[in-house]
């Protein structure tokens, strides 16, 4: 699990805030990296993997769900002409140099603050967030018992 | 964080324009946020052409009234990309601040260590990630110059697919250097490891072996970074002399008494285009008296001088070119070999082709990983005298060669330990003038009297700007979308056209 974000502008720690949930869940066989944003060595990590969630904060959460974890496939998309990539473009780093394809989700977390300078999640992320990690857990779960990798390719 | 996609926007009609303005707005593959404009008069020869930086840091404000000890941490917030030079740089001035400037033998090579690793990371990835994609490919058939490769080729994952190894391992060297920096600061970005007056941890066993069994291939693939960068740049010398190259001055910290590269600590030592000494060794905590910084309305940018030679004649370049020029000697052996290699393509005189500070970067990723070699061999390294303290100061000067180039951090505390002053001038800042003139020779060469201007010859600006490698997150606060935008505007100011890329 990779979570990603900045902790210093509130809820864009979301990604993060996740990663440490999942942590302190010690779940066998999980691994779980922060980072402020997806650079070209998480690839390698990703490459090491069966299974990658990419975790962060959004604002393009569909309705009123506080959270959604969708399946996310290799491409090279518009991110790599700049310093930080997406989650399709590590996965195609990932595809391209070290010939792994590991089967990857996103979870993005509805935020409403990605601008203060500030720590701490606000109110209604830190509700998002909860129903996020309640879900993922599933999640890890369901993908534990069948030794399945959805979304693999 | 996740945003919804942005839609291209359409071009506006308009009456076509007799003088014309094109932006590039941000200028890509760059750390940080900027725009270029550049004014087109009426037969299409380049007016004026700037380097914008369109955001605004405030650092400076926000740190006052902090206590000192909390400086090397909430400077190095500057910037995710090489947040360690500011990390250190502050982290030196608290040295002097708290009486500690001499640092035990085991925090000074701690330190050190923690440094190359920056460096090393960071190189690799300004040249894999973010340069490569304009040197490996050739051209679109149109363009005029070597780095002229159709859009969808200019980018890293290109690069992975065509040259799956050597982006494999400019991954690797990235890994590599963050892990040092992890082993020594305590995390990859935002580390803790140097405190006032010396470190927090030395490096274990454990640590110094794990680090030890990646050294080799970093060696060689260091060796063959720089091989890439001499080949290409040999490979295309008519077309690389002349982009963007104009004579400068080169200002860097070398080591004191024999002149050596020194990336960590050292003096002042500024050369002017023949080699001509300029500054001669002078004392960091004395900037003050040797540079200032002009001020110009449409940046946020400050645009630093040698006070003895005015804003007009003063400006200097700085970063792994300008070191190549100022030192005496790389104090490793096969960097040094590189650099004798390096200068001999001017004859021994300072090198001021601009293209040419992708050969010295390499050359310096090579010095980097010889370093942290050697580094890595010293037992200092797991000594427990970490901290000194001495005489208390009021006012203190930090200086660093970030992998961009000379890094001022200058502060004063007051008796309740609070920070009263706080001043920054950071590499890409002291590259404001050289890449603004590297801008306007590349519209001057390329785009001038071309009545239609492509997107390919777009990308020669940007071309110039990254050889600088300038980190605007760190020049200013950085916020927005990696994206390019071009508007066309006419005489008057009216906007005629836009056109935009995700």
């Amino acid at each position: 699990m990779l979570g990603y974000g900045n902790p210093g502008r509130r809820d864009d720690g979301l990604g993060p805030a996740l990663a440490a949930r999942v942590e302190a869940l010690r779940l066998a066989g999980v691994t779980v990296e922060s980072d402020y944003q997806l650079a070209i060595e998480h690839a390698q990590l990703a490459a090491e993997h069966d299974i990658v969630v990419f975790a962060d904060a959004a604002t393009d959460v569909p309705g009123r769900a506080p959270f959604y974890l969708r399946p996310v496939a290799p491409s090279p998309d518009a991110s790599c002409s700049s310093h930080r990539l997406s989650p399709p473009a590590v996965l195609q780093l990932a595809a391209d140099c070290f010939g792994a394809r590991p089967a990857a989700w996103l979870v993005g977390i509805r935020a409403n603050d990605t601008v203060s300078f500030a720590e701490g999640l606000t109110a209604d992320a830190e509700r998002n967030l909860a129903a996020a990690l309640a879900a993922l857990a599933h999640s890890i779960d369901d993908w534990r018992r069948t030794a399945g990798r959805p979304g693999r390719s | 964080m996740i945003e919804p996609p942005v839609q291209p926007s359409l071009p506006p009609t308009g009456s076509a324009p007799r003088r014309r303005t094109v932006v590039i707005d941000p200028v890509t593959r760059v750390e940080g946020h900027g725009k270029v404009t550049i004014l087109l008069d009426e037969h299409n020869e380049v007016a004026e052409a700037r380097l914008h930086i369109v955001e605004f840091r405030g650092f400076e404000r926000f740190v006052l009234g902090r206590p000192y000890w909390e400086m090397p941490v909430i400077v190095q917030r500057l910037c995710g990309i090489c947040p360690v030079s500011h990390h250190l740089a502050a982290a030196k001035a608290m040295d002097r601040i708290v009486g500690g400037e001499q640092l035990t033998p085991t925090a000074e090579k701690i330190r050190r260590l923690m440094h190359y690793g920056q460096i090393f990371q960071s190189h690799a990835l300004h040249f894999f990630h973010l340069a490569s994609p304009d040197l490996l490919f050739g051209t679109d058939g149109t363009a005029t110059s070597a780095f002229g490769a159709p859009a969808p080729q200019r980018n890293v994952l290109a690069v992975a697919a065509k040259f799956p190894e050597l982006a494999r391992q400019g991954v690797m060297m990235r890994k590599f250097g963050q892990e040092v920096i992890e082993a020594t600061a305590g995390k990859r970005i935002h580390g803790t490891g140097a405190v006032p007056g010396g470190v927090n941890k030395d490096l274990s066993l454990a640590e110094r072996d794990a680090l030890l069994t990646s050294v080799p291939p970093m060696i060689e693939w260091a060796r063959r970074a720089v091989q890439i960068a001499r080949d290409f740049t040999i490979g295309h010398l008519v077309e690389l002399l002349p982009f963007g190259s104009f004579d400068s001055s080169h200002l860097s910290l070398v080591r004191p008494g024999d002149g050596a590269l020194d990336l960590y600590d050292g003096v002042l030592r500024a050369v002017d285009k023949d080699g001509r000494r300029l500054l001669d060794d002078v004392d960091g905590q004395l900037y003050l008296d040797v540079l200032a910084e002009e001020v110009r309305p449409w940046s946020y940018m400050k645009f630093p001088f040698l006070k003895a030679l005015g804003p007009e004649k003063g400006w200097y370049r700085v970063g792994p070119l300008a070191r190549l020029n100022t030192c005496a000697f790389v104090p490793t052996p096969e960097a040094e070999a590189a650099r004798r290699e390096f200068l001999a393509l001017t004859h021994g005189r300072p090198n001021n082709v601009t293209m040419c500070y992708h050969w010295a970067r390499m050359i310096e990723l090579l010095h980097a990983i010889e370093v942290i070699r050697n580094l890595l061999d010293d037992p200092d390294l797991q000594g427990d005298d970490l901290v000194v303290r001495g005489p208390r100061r009021e006012e203190a000067v930090g200086v660093v060669e970030a992998p961009r180039g000379t890094l001022i951090h200058h502060y004063r505390v007051n008796r309740t330990d609070e920070v009263t002053l706080c001043n920054l001038i950071v590499a890409t800042t002291h590259n404001n003038e050289p890449m603004n003139r590297a801008v306007a020779k590349v519209a001057r060469d390329h785009l001038a009297g071309r009545a239609e201007i492509s997107e390919g010859l777009l990308n020669h600006i940007e071309v110039a700007i990254r050889a600088y490698d300038p980190c605007l997150s760190c020049a200013t606060h950085a916020l927005g979308r990696m994206a390019l935008r071009v508007e066309l505007y006419d005489c008057a100011g009216r906007l005629c056209a836009t056109a935009e890329r995700a």
